[in-house]
């Protein structure tokens, strides 16, 4: 990479990440922490006890209004009446063609206002994608360089949060979340604590003001500490994200897939009325995708990576497809990957063979169906 | 970090360590490549027997989230891999310039060897 650091972003927690030594690198514009102790040791520490990550490089876009509800309705494919308050919904928002512009996360705080959380690279194209798809003239609030995100992730990670509030976290289901407000947690002005996460494992994603994230960091470090808590940064968050089965936009998802292609086709809800997209995702459904997402698991010694080839068995010479993600499985101790093959069944079923090209040799996959880990 | 006199060193952070008759050597990467790599997870060289030009690639390193190749130090024929490696990749990360060697090598030029960097121009070029 070329880029000048001093180009790049910093999160508040910046010279948090400096002081542990962390080792940064730039993701989506901004200097992140890629590793402070070691990927496998903070990728374990998430499997088996927590790891605390600042994803505060995500974008927080706030909706408000009365035409809040239509206007996000018609811009992302799920089905917005599945809210209410305090309930979070993942979907992706697509463009005309079906292409995915990006996935997100939309909270309804209240009826009239939501928080749509977007990928860090994606900010000011979707916020440019909100504005020119707003005929309803809903109030679009771009507060990305306000708010910080902390993820807590880990079997430990709830019950190490509900340690230090007397607000309700441990009883918050998946995708739920509570707001606590002048100071009902950890005496800050805002926190909004969601039950939320990128990692396979139960956690919370804390979103607050910029100003107070390094304290909060400071006090979840400390109160962690003997449960087994470390920092963990984005190498170790790829690895889990890739174990869980997730796609990450950029390698999985882009505008030349769709949702349908990406196995995601749960997130869009054909019966809700018109959104964007839709007609031509009503098409791809109609005759099938051209490409499917597989999961495949290495059977042959090597790691699957990025770019890297796909070959039905018996066609070594000419690919079906690529991979888009891929990784060793620190729990697993093999490779995997993600990655489009040619919608056949012989290629896209669980327990089908699938070959990656790895410095021009085939090496044998086999296809399952993602989380890798459990 | 470590830098051990009694190797060779090459621009792309391979170390070499000539036999008592100089004939063959041992390669490896040193200890900034394993720090810079991070956890090594994956080690693979070509067949032995196959003779490479020097700074042709002889295999690959793989830590969980890079990939780099490894750059023959002098021109030579591969003699034996690290078979250790194959299940214990991460004894490049505990001791690059012991268990961690990756193959042995016959030299063909010995004049390659002596164009090497010795071990205080490597540690002034990473330092």
């Amino acid at each position: 990479m070329a880029d000048t650091p001093e180009t790049l972003q910093q999160t508040p927690l910046h010279d948090r990440h400096t002081a542990l030594d962390a080792r940064m690198t730039d993701f989506g514009g901004f200097a992140m922490p890629v590793q402070y102790t070691g990927i496998i040791d903070e990728h374990m520490a998430v499997r088996e006890h927590a790891g605390l990550f600042d994803v505060s490089h995500m974008g927080e876009v706030v909706v408000r209004g009365p035409q809040a509800f239509d206007f996000i309705q018609q811009l992302v494919t799920n089905d917005l009446t599945k809210l209410y308050d305090g309930r979070a919904l993942y979907t992706v928002m697509c463009n005309e063609a079906g292409g995915v512009v990006d996935d997100l996360l939309v909270y309804r705080v209240h009826a009239e206002e939501y928080m749509l959380v977007i990928n860090a690279a994606n900010r000011t194209s979707d916020v440019a994608w909100m504005r020119a798809h707003n005929p309803m003239e809903a109030t679009i609030d771009d507060r990305s360089d306000d708010i910080a995100l902390l993820a807590i992730q880990g079997p430990e990670a709830i019950d190490l949060v509900q340690s230090l509030t007397d607000e309700p976290v441990a009883d918050l289901k998946f995708y739920h979340f509570l707001e606590a407000r002048d100071g009902g947690f950890q005496g800050i002005d805002w926190a909004l604590l969601s039950r939320t996460g990128y990692t396979g494992e139960p956690g919370l994603e804390i979103y607050c003001y910029a100003a107070d994230a390094p304290t909060l960091w400071d006090t979840l470090l400390e109160a962690g500490e003997d449960a087994g808590l470390k920092p963990a940064g984005l190498g170790a968050r790829d690895t889990l994200r890739l174990e869980a089965g997730l796609c990450l936009y950029g390698n999985d998802l882009d505008d030349k897939t769709n949702p349908l292609a990406a196995g995601l086709g749960w997130l869009v809800a054909f019966d809700k009325g018109p959104f964007i997209g839709k007609e031509a995702l009503q098409e791809i459904k109609a005759q099938g995708p051209k490409e499917k997402l597989i999961g495949f698991v290495m059977d042959e010694r090597g790691i699957p990576r990025s770019g890297y080839a796909l070959h039905a068995p018996d066609e070594d010479d000419a690919p079906i497809g690529h991979v888009t993600s891929g990784s060793q499985s620190p729990v697993l101790e093999q490779g995997i990957g993600l990655g489009y093959v040619r919608n056949e069944d012989a290629l896209t079923t669980p327990g089908a063979t699938v070959h990656v090209m790895m410095r021009g040799r085939p090496r044998a996959a086999t296809v399952v169906k993602p989380p890798f880990h459990t | 970090m470590d830098f051990p006199d009694d190797l060779y060193y090459t621009e792309d952070h391979e170390w070499l360590r000539l036999s008592d008759d100089g004939a063959t050597a041992t390669v490896g990467i040193t200890d900034f490549a394993q720090g810079e790599l991070g956890d090594i997870v994956f080690v693979e060289v070509e067949p032995d027997g196959t003779t490479l030009e020097q700074d042709e690639v002889f295999g690959t390193v793989e830590a969980v989230k890079t990939v780099s190749e490894l750059y023959m130090p002098v021109s030579g024929t591969l003699q034996s891999f690290n078979e250790e490696l194959e299940a214990t990749p991460e004894l490049v990360n505990d001791d690059p310039y012991g268990e961690g060697w990756m193959v042995t090598i016959t030299i063909e030029d010995a004049a390659e060897v002596e164009a090497l960097m010795p071990a205080k121009d490597y540690e002034a070029m990473v330092g």
